[in-house]
């Protein structure tokens, strides 16, 4: 059962990115979209066709599938609701964050095989903000993981409450920043714009074009609800139900959703006006606000393995 | 088995002295049938736990060499062999442009022979022994196949570096014998157990700079991006594959079996050491534009990663964590073998590049996976498992890493919970290094267009070397998602006493108590949580299956020339060359790499008209610039003073002898 959960993220995260979007534009004086539009968009993207590079090798197709199932795969090891013992033993942390690596890795390298000026530059900037990103994100949850004495997901969410140590705070701090440059958002990256200069992850998926481009953005949706149900399952995980029989989970699901809903609404609304209240920074000004970041990662673990809390 | 696999070896010399010229190459068949079987013989001996054998050369009545195979050494002669299996294979077509075929067909099975005496060495005189002899084969092999006067110099820093090394090693044994009074491995440890800290402290400072030296930690790992891409390529999988790990092997001989490791600060030495070279060597990778450069920087950061497996275990073992410290042993023998596999496959992908393209520099190549599609196949998995993604190998023991290090949270004092902790935030570093690094690699020589002609014209490797590469990389995948495998192979490996190779020997606690379960899924009792790869695999796989179902039947596409924001004509010259790619970094890194650049304008009419420019980047060798260099003008200028002793004078030569003389006479009176 406990591995269906990733249906949710499935089925859900284009509505979360429709959120995103309408908050960002109600604090910008803006209407806005709906926040149906990005089913909208991926379903107009499946239907289109597709245009295929001619410098394009076999990469370019597979990629998409790779990054595609990638985030499944991850998303099948988070509990979402009910942090019950899962039916395959796939509920480890570290293997989350690597499985989402083996996505980004093949998406760098399609973007260098049409062999363009601006898929290359999308790539090696994806990658250096990677670099900059993982330790961070790393100690982040190795914070997370020790608090709990495992590095199992579900083991975490049992054990913790709400941000229940000086500790977890700064974790969350730090992880918060990562999750801003995983996903893409301003100050890191800029989602909204197709400006050579800025693009980052834009430019990786320049020449993708019909249903390949919707199932690379459908992944990037997913992984971004994905990172937010990590953030809530490590930090805040309460409400979240413990597991059980069937029919003992009936009552405790439909609060443990409410609950997660507004978590995630929560979260949303953080990252929205962070996005409108910053400027994107200078690529090069990145490695000061990560760097930031690291520290602050640092300092959570030192805290809690020097004060053990 | 085994004594069939000696045979065939021998016979592989032998043969490769007297056969015809033409039948030359199938020799290696040879070679590689000997490494099956020494294979099966050490993994049946690993899965059963039977007491291998031992025998002893006797050199004189007081001189004796003693070889003998326990569980630690079963393993190393494991790696070793089944790499030398696929190498052997793929050499058959390999070396068909060979100058020296005789001379390199006997070197090589030298080699392989030297290395597998010095992991069955049960004492310092064989040990020693069979490590100058790896140490002088490998030397004439990276020197054989060039003329090129670089790889004579990559030869002498090789040979330099290594003999260093040994120079420490065998002040390491001599200063164990003199407390001890035997050669014997296993006497050694005996007889060390109640000696001073300060000694053994002693021997463990000389045994891990001579090791380190063979493994290539930082800072003493220059001679590897040197002398791995000198060498054949057969030759440099080889050493980057198993030859380094002989300093492995030796550091867990001697530190965690003869010394005992039960000294904290060894282990925190050992760790910090594996930290810095993790990550410098993943960050020298970057700049390298030369693929087998970038592949030997990489052997630093995995001897790294390794390294910070095997301080873990130091450290919970000197506080009385057997159980932590059999898990951190596990991760760093899991990783060696996973490099062994995924290195060699890389070294291998890349001769089969430089056949097939004609060049080492990433920036010619490009588009290779349209005209070496198999090669290029191979070298993806490659790089997929040393950048540890799952499912391939590389994940599950840097997953084991992660969680031996987590451990140190757990442990008693501030440095010692602070120090693991700060190894796994290098660790996950390196990961995203690596990633780069491989992106870069894969992307820069086989994705995008052809960036030189020779490229264009690149032609796919031949089927022995196809096959050999194919092999690897399924390995990668198999012990990636099956890693009870390799935890069967590793649990018999007692972790105390190492040095008794395991007869009659069962120490307080082996690996097996830790890893326990070989079965699917992947249970770890004592570590901190459990994955299954297998279901990651079969999820990606199923997945794309069905995917590919869904959405890719009866789509419409098109092909049409790269759209890149609307430029009209893409030149190969328009790409992301590997320089572009790492430019972030290399300013983002600034204090490590230390940037140098040069821009040099000739005017026709300064300043208006250029008449052409030339650019010129490269990065600081900070070792090689502020120590080694330093190091070797002193002694240079050393060796020019001493020089003024000999004037060829024959009288000046005569006044030494008698002033000598006059010397020895007042000592001794």
């Amino acid at each position: 059962m406990g591995n269906l959960q990733f249906l949710i993220m499935l089925l859900l995260s284009p509505l979360l990115q429709g959120v995103i979007k309408k908050i960002k534009a109600l604090s910008q004086g803006r209407v806005g979209s709906g926040v149906l539009q990005p089913y909208r968009d991926l379903t107009r993207l499946f239907k289109k066709e597709m245009v295929i590079p001619d410098s394009a090798s076999w990469v370019f197709h597979a990629a998409p599938y790779i990054a595609f199932m990638a985030v499944i795969a991850a998303s099948m090891m988070a509990p979402v609701l009910n942090a019950g013992a899962p039916v395959f033993r796939m509920g480890d942390i570290i293997a989350l964050i690597y499985t989402l690596a083996l996505g980004r890795f093949f998406l760098t390298l399609a973007g260098l095989d049409a062999g363009t000026a601006f898929g290359g530059e999308g790539s090696s900037r994806e990658a250096t903000v990677a670099i900059l990103v993982e330790p961070t994100m790393g100690l982040a949850i190795f914070t997370a993981a020790i608090a709990a004495g495992s590095t199992g997901i579900a083991a975490i969410t049992k054990s913790s409450n709400i941000l229940q140590s000086p500790a977890n705070v700064l974790a969350f701090a730090a992880f918060f920043v990562a999750l801003l440059a995983e996903t893409g958002r301003v100050p890191v990256d800029n989602p909204d714009t197709h400006l050579e200069l800025t693009m980052i992850h834009e430019g990786m998926v320049l020449e993708y074009s019909g249903r390949y481009l919707a199932l690379l953005e459908w992944a990037h949706y997913m992984k971004q609800m994905l990172l937010f149900t990590v953030a809530i399952d490590l930090f805040f995980p309460f409400g979240v139900s413990a597991g059980g029989s069937f029919f003992a989970l009936l009552p405790v699901i439909p609060k443990a959703g409410i609950l997660y809903a507004l978590k995630l609404l929560l979260l949303a609304a953080a990252v929205a006006v962070t996005e409108s209240s910053r400027a994107k920074l200078r690529f090069f000004q990145l490695p000061s606000l990560l760097g930031g970041a690291f520290v602050l990662a640092l300092l959570s673990i030192i805290t809690l393995v020097m004060l053990g809390r | 088995m085994f004594s069939a696999g000696l045979v065939m070896l021998a016979a592989g010399m032998l043969s490769f002295a007297a056969a015809p010229r033409k039948s030359l190459n199938y020799l290696y068949l040879l070679y590689a049938a000997a490494a099956a079987a020494a294979a099966f013989y050490a993994a049946r001996a690993l899965y059963t736990g039977a007491p291998a054998g031992a025998f002893s050369l006797v050199i004189s009545p007081v001189l004796t060499m003693g070889f003998r195979g326990g569980p630690l050494q079963m393993f190393f002669l494991f790696a070793l062999s089944v790499l030398s299996a696929f190498v052997s294979l793929y050499s058959v077509a390999y070396m068909r442009g060979s100058q020296t075929p005789r001379a390199h067909g006997v070197l090589y099975g030298l080699f392989i022979a030297s290395m597998g005496a010095v992991f069955l060495s049960s004492d310092a005189l064989s040990f020693l022994v069979s490590w100058e002899a790896m140490s002088l084969v490998s030397y004439f092999l990276v020197v054989s196949e060039t003329e090129s006067p670089g790889a004579r110099k990559a030869g002498l820093t090789y040979a330099t570096m290594t003999h260093v090394g040994t120079a420490f090693i065998i002040a390491a044994f001599m200063l164990a014998f003199s407390a001890t009074g035997t050669l014997d491995f296993s006497g050694m440890a005996a007889g060390l157990a109640g000696k001073s800290v300060a000694l053994k402290s002693a021997i463990f400072v000389l045994a891990f700079i001579g090791f380190g030296t063979k493994a290539g930690v930082v800072p003493l790992h220059i001679w590897l991006p040197r002398a791995h891409p000198a060498a054949p390529s057969n030759v440099s999988a080889l050493m980057s594959g198993v030859m380094i790990k002989a300093g492995i092997y030796g550091i867990v001989l001697v530190c965690l079996g003869i010394l005992g490791g039960n000294v904290a600060w060894w282990g925190v030495a050992v760790l910090v050491a594996g930290g810095l070279s993790s990550v410098l060597g993943v960050l020298y990778a970057l700049m390298e534009h030369d693929l087998k450069r970038l592949l030997a920087y990489h052997s630093v950061e995995n001897i790294g990663i390794i390294l910070m497996g095997i301080g873990a275990a130091i450290l919970f073992y000197s506080f009385g964590q057997t159980a932590f410290a059999g898990l951190a042993l596990a991760a760093a023998l899991y990783h060696t073998l996973n490099h062994a596999i995924f290195k060699s496959l890389l070294f291998l992908g890349a001769g089969s590049v430089a056949n097939g393209a004609h060049t080492k520099n990433m920036e010619e190549m490009g588009g290779l996976m349209k005209r070496m599609p198999a090669t290029g196949l191979f070298f993806l998995a490659g790089s997929v498992a040393i950048c540890a993604l799952p499912p391939f190998n590389g994940f599950v023991s840097e997953w084991l890493t992660f969680q031996a290090l987590l451990l140190g949270s757990t442990m008693p004092l501030a440095y010692s919970k602070i120090i693991p902790l700060m190894g796994a935030a290098a660790l996950a570093l390196t990961g995203a290094l690596a990633a780069a690094c491989f992106v870069k690699a894969v992307g820069v020589s086989f994705l995008g267009l052809p960036r030189s002609r020779q490229a264009g014209a690149a032609k796919e490797a031949a089927l022995p070397m196809t096959a050999a590469m194919g092999a690897l990389a399924a390995l990668c995948l198999l012990l990636g998602i099956a890693p009870g495998i390799v935890l069967a192979l590793i649990k018999g490996i007692p972790f105390a006493g190492l040095s008794q190779m395991g007869i009659g020997n069962t120490g307080p606690v082996s690996i097996a108590g830790i890893v326990r379960g070989a079965a699917l899924p992947f249970p770890i009792a004592g570590g901190f949580s459990s994955f299954w790869p297998a279901g990651i695999f079969m999820v990606l796989l199923a997945g794309s299956a069905l995917m590919l179902v869904l959405t890719g039947a009866g789509g419409r596409k098109t092909c049409g020339p790269a759209w890149d924001c609307g430029i009209r004509e893409l030149t190969p010259r328009m790409q992301y060359t590997a320089t572009a790619f790492t430019k972030p970094l290399r300013i983002i890194f600034k204090t490590v790499y230390m940037p140098r650049k040069e821009l040099r304008m000739s005017y026709r009419l300064k300043p208006f008209f250029v008449r052409g420019l030339a650019y010129h980047s490269d990065i600081t060798p900070f070792f090689e610039k502020y120590i080694y260099e330093p190091f070797i003008s002193l002694v240079g200028k050393a060796a020019m003073r001493t020089r003024n002793l000999q004037s060829g004078s024959l009288n000046l030569y005569l006044g030494y002898i008698m002033l000598t003389l006059i010397a020895l006479l007042l000592i001794w009176a």
